[in-house]
């Protein structure tokens, strides 16, 4: 019965055929564990398409009632908190899966000839789904989403001549307001999923068509007048079909995956709400989710002068690096013949965690939260000391400096400042400031000068 | 399935055919698109008003001090609920004048923080200090904090809202 009714289908649409034909076509042998990122990258976009659909039943579009809907998601609708979750960790997936996977393509040259619109298109679907995950965050409309907007639409203002224009469009308007949330949700959900999937059927396409690469160490340099006749000889000598003989791995890997996403949301949950999306509660402290928190870093980091530079240059280079690639199509495609492929992409993530850990500890921020030293740590009873330790702490000099256990990291360590720097010099650096310090010439009075310096001169290890 | 051959040279009515497919197809396609695209850059060409908001009688606020106070903007969507809000730092410089700063860093617009014992303005992102007057002290921020329009009409401070300043 159920095969005369396949029959019938597959007589009537030829989809059984195409889809025995896809599954079965011979793919190179040995393949092994490195290729599955790109298969793990596509189920974790097929989870967020599910939840991503589930949460938006209950999630409200709009500027001023999101945050409640998010919060009746998280806190009553039966398993609300646990899609969140999956939607968050399944995006966090994703965005690491499709780096592993380009850097994959990269380091192995995959995107050699044939495949350079495999590379082109794959391109494409790394910028949308950073596009996503920028978005998607924003859609999490508290406190951090509305400023993220905003630091968003300032960084695009950074372009010469359009940049204002592209910030008011983020924006959608003048300020932050009940326009602004919709955009992102109908970009978030209908425009860039949409491309998304178009380009996800043209890079299947496009690996069925030109089948998987081969590993490096079965087939010489690339050239173009040989290539399609070797790889044929190859599949039809060596050849496997791709189910099950390669796919089993990519199935266990997107299991693999797919357990952890729904653990992790089981056991860490999705991230908190913050304060409600209010711009007039000025006790903010924004801050991008993790994969883009070393952006924030380097945004920090980055020489002033150099800074605009950056945040207009930084994308576009990126973008034209990721479609220069594919134009060096011919070679050698062996690692120790392209030493310098590994090399890169060691350097680039070796970069970005760098900058993610200086992002997580953002010495550069001001420690507001830093308490006043206690006796214990000022050790001494000379009423100047002690009044200079109190105006160390009120006047601000504690959100940037460390005095043992307490206060910034933003300006230098004062635990031994005395050990460094005379009395005298002490005042001229608190009255004329530096660079990244400001004058306090122009805050304190001579005498609260002087008690601080009395502090700080007794500050020895 | 086999598709007969076309013939090589298109004849008139063919080509006639295929350039009137080609170009209904078209205008078929900008009905699609131009207003979806306009309607999408329409906050461009939104101009709101710019409207003089009271934050408080002049008695409230003591001279030589700074503080925060929040008002609604120029002509807010009925949806846009506490989203429709705005701050701004406000200072008493005398019995009649006033000065009221932007709240946002001009690094990358994030809010900035009065510390009064300080006398500055702090920026909890990427670390920018600003004097009391505004000039920059420290940090990255490229330009003075900006200031909004502030006057004083029958007893009350009123500040004229103001676009993010993000340029």
């Amino acid at each position: 019965m159920l095969t005369r009714l396949l029959a019938w289908l597959d007589d009537r649409s030829g989809l059984v055929t195409a889809t025995r034909r896809a599954l079965e076509h011979p793919v190179p042998p040995r393949t092994g564990w490195w290729y599955v990122f790109g298969s793990a990258t596509l189920i974790a976009f097929i989870l967020q398409v599910a939840t991503g659909i589930a949460l938006s039943t209950a999630y409200v579009p709009s500027s001023g009632q999101a945050y409640e809907s998010l919060r009746f998601i998280s806190e009553q609708a039966m398993l609300g908190r646990f899609l969140r979750g999956m939607h968050y960790f399944g995006a966090s997936a994703m965005v690491l899966l499709i780096g592993i996977h380009v850097s994959r393509t990269y380091i192995m040259a995959a995107y050699k000839f044939p495949r350079e619109l495999n590379w082109l298109t794959g391109a494409v679907l790394l910028l949308l789904t950073l596009a996503l995950a920028f978005t998607g965050q924003l859609l999490r409309w508290d406190q951090t989403a509305v400023w993220s907007v905003i630091v968003g639409a300032a960084q695009a203002a950074r372009m010469p001549v359009v940049g204002e224009q592209i910030g008011r469009f983020i924006l959608a308007g003048d300020t932050i307001g009940g326009a602004t949330l919709s955009r992102f949700f109908a970009f978030h959900v209908f425009f860039i999923p949409a491309i998304v999937f178009a380009f996800i059927g043209l890079h299947l396409a496009l690996v069925l068509r030109h089948g998987i690469s081969e590993r490096t160490r079965d087939g010489p340099a690339v050239d173009p007048a040989t290539y399609r006749a070797r790889y044929a000889a190859l599949l039809q000598r060596d050849g496997v079909p791709f189910w099950p003989d390669a796919a089993w791995r990519d199935v266990v890997f997107g299991a693999a995956v797919t357990a952890t996403i729904v653990l992790l949301a089981l056991i860490v949950g999705p991230p908190d709400l913050g304060p409600p999306p209010d711009p007039s509660i000025l006790e903010a402290y924004p801050r991008p989710d993790w994969y883009f928190l070393w952006y924030f870093a380097l945004l920090a980091l980055a020489p002033n002068n150099l800074e605009s530079l950056i945040i207009v240059l930084g994308p576009l280079l990126f973008g034209a690096a990721l479609l220069v690639v594919p134009v060096f199509n011919q070679g050698a495609r062996a690692m120790r013949r392209r030493p310098w492929a590994p090399l890169l992409v060691v350097f680039m993530w070796t970069t970005i965690v760098i900058f993610w850990i200086a992002g997580e500890r953002a010495d550069w921020s001001p420690d507001f939260g830093a308490q006043p030293l206690p006796a214990s740590v000022i050790r001494e009873q000379r009423p100047e000391v002690v009044e200079g330790a109190r105006l160390f702490h009120d006047t601000g000099c504690e959100f940037c400096h460390r005095v043992e256990e307490y206060g910034g990291r933003r300006g230098p360590d004062l635990s031994d400042v005395a050990g460094r720097m005379r009395p005298d010099e002490i005042t001229a650096r608190i009255t004329n400031g530096s660079p990244n310090m400001p004058a306090y010439v122009r805050t304190l009075t001579p005498a609260q000068i002087r008690a601080l310096v009395a502090f700080l001169s007794s500050r020895r290890q | 399935m086999e598709t007969p051959e076309p013939p090589s040279v298109p004849s008139p009515r063919r080509r006639f055919l295929g350039r009137l497919s080609l170009g209904l197809s078209g205008v078929i396609a900008a009905a699609a698109t131009v207003p979806v695209i306009g309607f999408l850059l329409s906050p461009l060409t939104r101009k709101p008003p710019r409207v003089w908001r009271a934050v408080g009688s002049v008695d409230q606020f003591t001279i030589g001090q700074t503080v925060n106070v929040a008002f609604e903007d120029a002509s807010p969507l009925p949806w846009a609920g506490v989203t429709a809000r705005t701050a701004a730092w406000l200072r008493r410089d005398d019995t009649d004048r006033f000065t009221a700063f932007s709240v946002h860093c001009t690094h990358l617009g994030c809010p900035v923080r009065w510390i009064a014992d300080a006398g500055l303005f702090l920026c909890p992102c990427h670390g920018g200090v600003y004097y009391a007057d505004g000039t920059v002290s420290a940090g990255p921020p490229p330009r003075t904090l900006p200031q909004y329009p502030v006057r004083v009409r029958a007893g009350q401070v009123e500040i004229l809202t103001s676009p993010i300043p993000i340029a």
